[in-house]
């Protein structure tokens, strides 16, 4: 691994003793294959210059940082928040794609797949093969594209096709499974566009390096706030993309960085080595190995895993992870809401959550905290409606 | 060299290797299952632990997998069943590597050894990351079965097909386990294989029904049948039920 505290893994695509590459050989070599295109994109300034210039062009680039002045007085900190709900698409997740759709096109593959959860990556993907001109299938387990059914109608729009995943507890986890099952028969092909810093080496890696934008972004953002070093970064944590991202531009600093997970999906907290989907990493399992079903309000975070940079970053103390439950989050989307004019993702909503719960506790008074706002909530608002009904009744 | 080469490759002399595949536990009468595939003439058996996130499998197996978790069925309990029965020829357990890892891989390895399995194979476990489980399986004296894809590419096939112990798992196609056509890219796959190595090959992944068994046999020393036959197990628990359905595959290999 390289000097930086979020450097480059080692050659077998280790962060410490997670991360790793574990996938049936038949997919070896196409993981070998996105490993030498990415090095190779990375370094290649042309390819930068594209990415840059699409994320600013289509992506509406740089996202901004906002204070927030009245939820600051509200808490008794100094509170700014990383504005990823501005991106297109309304979330961070167009970074990733944006990325792996450019490489794609550099690999000379005409299509991609994806998995979703919550339908954020999907879409993003989604809207990037459009924009790009490939082909694009998004699996999603049969659950959310019940909970999520706006979205799987805008992939659709978008002229991705979205086959619904009836395996195991038909969420993330099993399109996960489902989109690795059909990349085996079509990698000549076909870019498996995973959508978090997790998966076999050099997806967690590849995909944080695009993501960490946003940490470049804010760091610079946060500087010119005056506040180069924020005491606290708070993001919310499934896979870990958008915290990853925001990490990446203050993990060589004091800054303190926090995850926040699902409660129902806490790798770090209740999880225990081992290897899913390509990956060892901190995953919840039962007693004889079977990795249990996440369960959480928010589908973004319905993942047993956790990418593996961050089960190494929590195993040195760099990055703490906290879990908060269902009925906090409600609250502080509540709360945002009224008191910001932002209403924010579910997953997003968890950070705040965790901001609100431990204002004057783990965050003493006075703190300068960043927030990443992973996505904005239009997604999620008949959920959320229904839920506040179901409160009422 | 490991016991299971040694006997697969004495079997070589004789005729082609005939590999049933059942998932363990997946009915209440699966050690039945097994010893009906043994009468209908299998030469190995490859028994399967059941994984929540069987990545390499298709519809079929993933069902089996399921009923065998709702069975409770775990490494102690396939490793019991197997030993109670003293099967008659090699035992190769097939799984993914979590459930080995959760339980501690020589604590694992020692425990399918004495239950007298000769074999594992692990098919999300690459070369590149497959040193901890062989070393926690040379103890014992387990071989680890290594896979070869169609995509994998020549210099690679060398070095894996000489790190496998036992046989060398030959993928017939870029595919999952499940219903197939044909027999894909088997013989491109093999004589990869022959090239580099003489240890024994055998041919799995979409081998469907006795006409492809009989087409794949003609260069290779050994097949696989998986789904085809768990397909039998999952519609009907009736062991001679199995035994006819397994025996077509047997004749069309002598």
């Amino acid at each position: 691994m390289s000097d930086a505290v979020m450097g480059r893994p080692d050659e077998s695509g280790r962060f410490g003793e997670f991360g790793g590459r574990f996938v049936p050989e038949a997919l070896v070599p196409a993981c070998l294959e996105v490993e030498e295109a990415f090095v190779a994109a990375w370094g290649d300034p042309a390819f930068r210059d594209e990415f840059q210039r699409t994320l600013q062009e289509f992506g509406g680039r740089p996202t901004p940082v906002t204070p927030l002045d009245r939820l600051s007085a509200r808490l008794g900190l100094r509170v700014y928040a990383k504005r990823e709900d501005l991106a297109h698409t309304g979330s961070h997740k167009l970074n990733n794609v944006v990325g792996q759709a450019l490489l794609t096109r550099r690999m000379g593959k005409r299509r991609i797949i994806a998995e979703t959860g919550a339908g954020q990556h999907g879409v993003a993907t989604a809207t990037a093969a459009a924009r790009f001109g490939l082909a694009c299938t998004v699996f999603m387990g049969e659950v959310d594209t019940v909970r999520q059914a706006l979205n799987v109608f805008r992939m659709e729009l978008l002229g991705a096709t979205v086959v619904p995943v009836r395996t195991g507890s038909r969420t993330l986890k099993d399109a996960v499974n489902e989109a690795l099952r059909e990349w085996v028969t079509c990698v000549e092909d076909t870019h498996y566009c995973l959508g978090s810093v997790m998966g076999p080496h050099p997806f967690p890696w590849m995909v944080r390096e695009f993501q960490s934008v946003i940490g470049t972004e804010a760091s610079a953002q946060m500087r010119d706030l005056g506040v180069p070093a924020p005491d606290f970064v708070v993001a919310c944590v499934g896979g870990g993309s958008n915290a990853a991202g925001i990490f990446a531009g203050f993990a060589d600093g004091p800054s303190r960085l926090i995850g926040v997970e699902a409660r129902g999906g806490s790798a770090i907290v209740y999880g225990a080595p081992g290897i899913l989907h390509g990956m060892r990493s901190l995953l919840l399992q039962d007693d004889h190995g079977q990795i249990t079903e996440a369960e959480s309000i928010s589908a973004g975070l319905d993942y047993p895993g956790i990418g593996p940079e961050h089960a190494y970053l929590a195993s040195t103390g760099r990055a703490q992870y906290y879990p908060v439950g269902d009925e906090e989050v409600i609250d502080a989307l509540r709360l945002l809401s009224e008191v910001e004019g932002i209403i924010p993702a579910l997953e997003t909503a968890h950070a705040i959550a965790w901001l609100v719960r431990e204002a004057g506790r783990e965050v003493p008074r006075g703190s300068s905290v960043l927030v990443n706002l992973s996505g904005r909530g239009d997604k999620d608002v008949a959920q959320v409606r229904d839920i506040l009904r179901g409160e009422g009744d | 060299m490991t016991e299971l080469e040694r006997r697969l490759r004495a079997l070589r002399d004789q005729r082609r290797a005939f590999v049933p595949y059942l998932m363990g536990g997946m009915s209440p009468r699966w050690l039945d299952h097994l010893e009906a595939l043994v009468a209908a003439g299998a030469d190995a058996l490859e028994v399967g632990l059941p994984f929540s996130d069987p990545m390499m499998d298709g519809p079929v197996i993933q069902e089996a997998a399921l009923r065998a978790l709702a069975a409770g069925t775990t490494i102690e309990t396939v490793a019991t069943g197997i030993a109670e029965r003293h099967l008659p020829v090699p035992v190769v357990v097939m799984t993914y590597y979590n459930v080995v890892h959760h339980l501690g891989l020589e604590r694992a390895a020692s425990l399918l050894s004495e239950a007298g399995a000769l074999g594992t194979i692990l098919p999300d476990v690459p070369l590149e990351e497959i040193g901890p489980w062989k070393d926690a399986s040379a103890g014992p004296g387990l071989a680890t079965v290594l896979l070869i894809a169609p995509s994998t590419p020549p210099a690679r096939v060398a070095r894996v097909a000489g790190a496998s112990e036992g046989f060398v798992y030959a993928a017939a196609r870029m595919a999952v386990t499940g219903h197939a056509e044909g027999t894909g890219d088997a013989q491109r796959v093999v004589r990869a294989i022959r090239a580099v190595t003489d240890t024994p090959t055998y041919v799995g992944i979409g081998i469907s029904t006795p006409a492809h068994a009989a087409a794949t046999a003609e260069w290779c020393d050994g097949v696989i049948v998986g789904s085809a036959l768990v397909e039998r197990v999952l519609e009907s628990d009736d062991p001679a039920a199995l035994e006819h359905a397994a025996r077509p595959f047997r004749a069309a290999l002598d």
